[in-house]
């Protein structure tokens, strides 16, 4: 383990910045036929919501230039099921915390999945989603508007006692920066940020839409501008620590989003594309941060903005 | 085991249209039952392209693709001696280490190619092997000599009637009394159905569906099952007919 990739996520010091993230690496151990997955930083784990999920119907899928397009709709087995069987599959193999990842379609059931999540030994930050495209009444309706953003993590910290809350923001929105701040008035202890961008792709055969639903989440390297820009303009809007995701597919891409304004940065898209890219930029970055004079990651953090 | 492997193209033939068959030396050790899948990494595409695996041996791996869009098309170019990357170990295939009864396989179009590995399995297990194979037209027809091969009795049919018999494979089962025996399938959905409520036995049916990852990470293939939701690359391609959700009539 390089000491120089330690960073400072709130109290919590992860060994490097790299965490997975949420829906692209179910709860974990489908990768550990490909390395040791302890040396990840964390693991934000596949959405929860209160009740089991199958999800939207098939094709879920869509490639697209530099990126790819999901709709699978928050699948998962439930939150009772969450805690009781992945968790304790997922510690069996993994001996840090994780980024427990919640979803919900009323304030009520973001408050219960926050609230059990707060007394899993095994979870180090609860992070909302309040930015899920691929559901209906719920999801990204409350994260594409202040008021509903606030009040979701008004009402989730009111209940939360032990862990950290970070909220998970959509960029399918206005202006970012105003729902950013509105969830640090209402106590966020952090932002994950981004989610996908919803997008859509027909066949050129058929001129039908490629996914049964139509529109899904659009996420992979291209949408990595997007993300930093935004990472960047919240940066200089609020005061507590960033999760930067979006588009990261290499070493080179954490130490911008880094630059941006990130603590951390979670990888999707690109696990699915090649499931030992985690591995693959940890054991990069200490190589490319000799090439850019870099001591340690902590201090890069919003060099953009220095 | 799942791993990414650097595979060498031995060739690279036109077997039918838009069908082509590839060999490909390399790593065959992960394959542990006919019907299992690589996914394969195409330059300038995102994803990567899941294809079933036909036949094997030692030190090298055969797959039949159809072109179908941009990857697939990059596939075709391919020339000999060029490296491709596959992710490989996966999907559950067939499972048939306990078979022992007579068994009928059919495989449409270019769900033959995976039913090629599962017969040839059969026949070295000393399993007697029916095949039907379906295809649209004499034109898609492929792989019918080394069915023959096999020595399996071999029905053929097509669509417009240009080869074997018109009609569908569930067609040449009720004509050929093949209604009882215990079946596994490869093919498009309807086919598959058509086959599925043909017969008296119960089977195993392979199935495809648009993937994200091919491992059973992002959930991107799943499918409600009688026993509960599976991932079409982890938990299948491979189901058993109780567990389908499809019904008779």
């Amino acid at each position: 383990m390089d000491e120089r990739l330690k960073v400072k996520l709130g109290n919590w010091e992860l060994d490097n910045p790299i965490i997975p993230a949420s829906g692209t690496y179910g709860f974990g151990y489908e990768f550990c036929e490909f390395y040791d997955i302890n040396i990840l930083g964390s693991i934000a784990t596949k959405g929860t919501t209160l009740e089991p999920r199958f999800g939207n119907p098939t094709p879920r899928i869509a490639e697209c230039t530099s990126g790819m397009i999901n709709s699978v709709g928050l699948q998962n087995p439930g939150l009772d099921e969450v805690i009781n069987v992945e968790f304790k599959k997922l510690a069996e193999v993994f001996h840090k915390k994780v980024v427990a990842n919640v979803s919900g379609f009323s304030i009520e059931e973001y408050v219960e999945c926050a609230k059990r999540m707060d007394a899993c030994d095994i979870v180090g930050i609860i992070e909302v989603n309040i930015s899920c495209p691929n559901v209906k009444h719920g999801g990204m309706s409350f994260g594409t508007d202040p008021k509903a953003a606030y009040e979701v993590t008004k009402a989730v910290k009111d209940v939360v006692k032990n862990k950290p809350v970070y909220i998970k923001l959509s960029p399918n929105v206005t202006d970012i920066v105003a729902i950013a701040k509105a969830c640090e008035e209402a106590g966020a202890d952090g932002i994950s940020m981004i989610n996908t961008l919803l997008g859509s792709r027909f066949d050129l055969k058929t001129g039908k839409p490629i996914i049964a639903n139509v529109m899904g989440g659009f996420s992979g390297p291209a949408i990595l501008p997007v993300a930093l820009r935004m990472v960047y303009q919240v940066y200089k809007a609020v005061n507590i620590p960033i999760i930067g995701i979006g588009g990261i597919s290499k070493a080179e891409d954490v130490i911008e989003m880094m630059y941006a304004g990130a603590t951390a940065v979670q990888i999707g898209a690109e696990n699915c594309r090649n499931p030992y890219v985690c591995k693959e930029i940890i054991e990069r970055l200490p190589q490319l941060m000799d090439e850019l004079k870099i001591n340690t990651l902590q201090e890069i953090i919003g060099r953009a903005h220095v | 085991m799942k791993s990414i492997q650097n595979y060498e193209v031995l060739s690279n033939e036109y077997l039918a249209l838009d069908i082509y068959k590839m060999v490909l030396k390399g790593d065959s050790s992960w394959i542990t039952n006919p019907g299992q899948f690589v996914n394969i990494t195409i330059e300038n595409a995102y994803l990567k392209r899941p294809i079933s695996i036909c036949d094997w041996d030692e030190n090298s791996i055969t797959i039949i693709y159809k072109v179908v869009g941009f990857g697939t098309k990059q596939l075709s170019q391919k020339k000999v001696g060029d490296v491709i990357e596959c992710l490989v170990g996966l999907g559950n295939g067939y499972d048939i280490e306990n078979i022992n009864e007579p068994v009928l396989v059919v495989g449409g179009g270019v769900g033959v190619p995976p039913i090629y590995g599962l017969a040839k399995s059969l026949v070295k297990k000393g399993v007697d092997v029916t095949a039907i194979l379906a295809f649209n037209g004499q034109e898609n027809a492929f792989y019918l000599k080394e069915f023959e091969d096999l020595g399996v009795k071999l029905h053929v049919c097509t669509m417009d009637g240009s080869l074997g018999t018109k009609g569908f494979a569930s067609d040449v089962m009720k004509n050929e009394n093949l209604c009882d025996m215990l079946y596994m399938v490869c093919g498009n959905v309807p086919m598959m159905q058509s086959v599925f409520k043909a017969s008296n036995h119960n089977g195993l049916l392979s199935f495809e569906e648009r993937m994200g990852c091919g491992f059973g990470a992002c959930m991107g293939c799943s499918c409600k099952t009688l026993t509960g939701y599976k991932r079409i690359c982890k938990e299948g391609p491979v189901m058993k007919s109780e567990e389908i959700l499809w019904t008779k009539d």
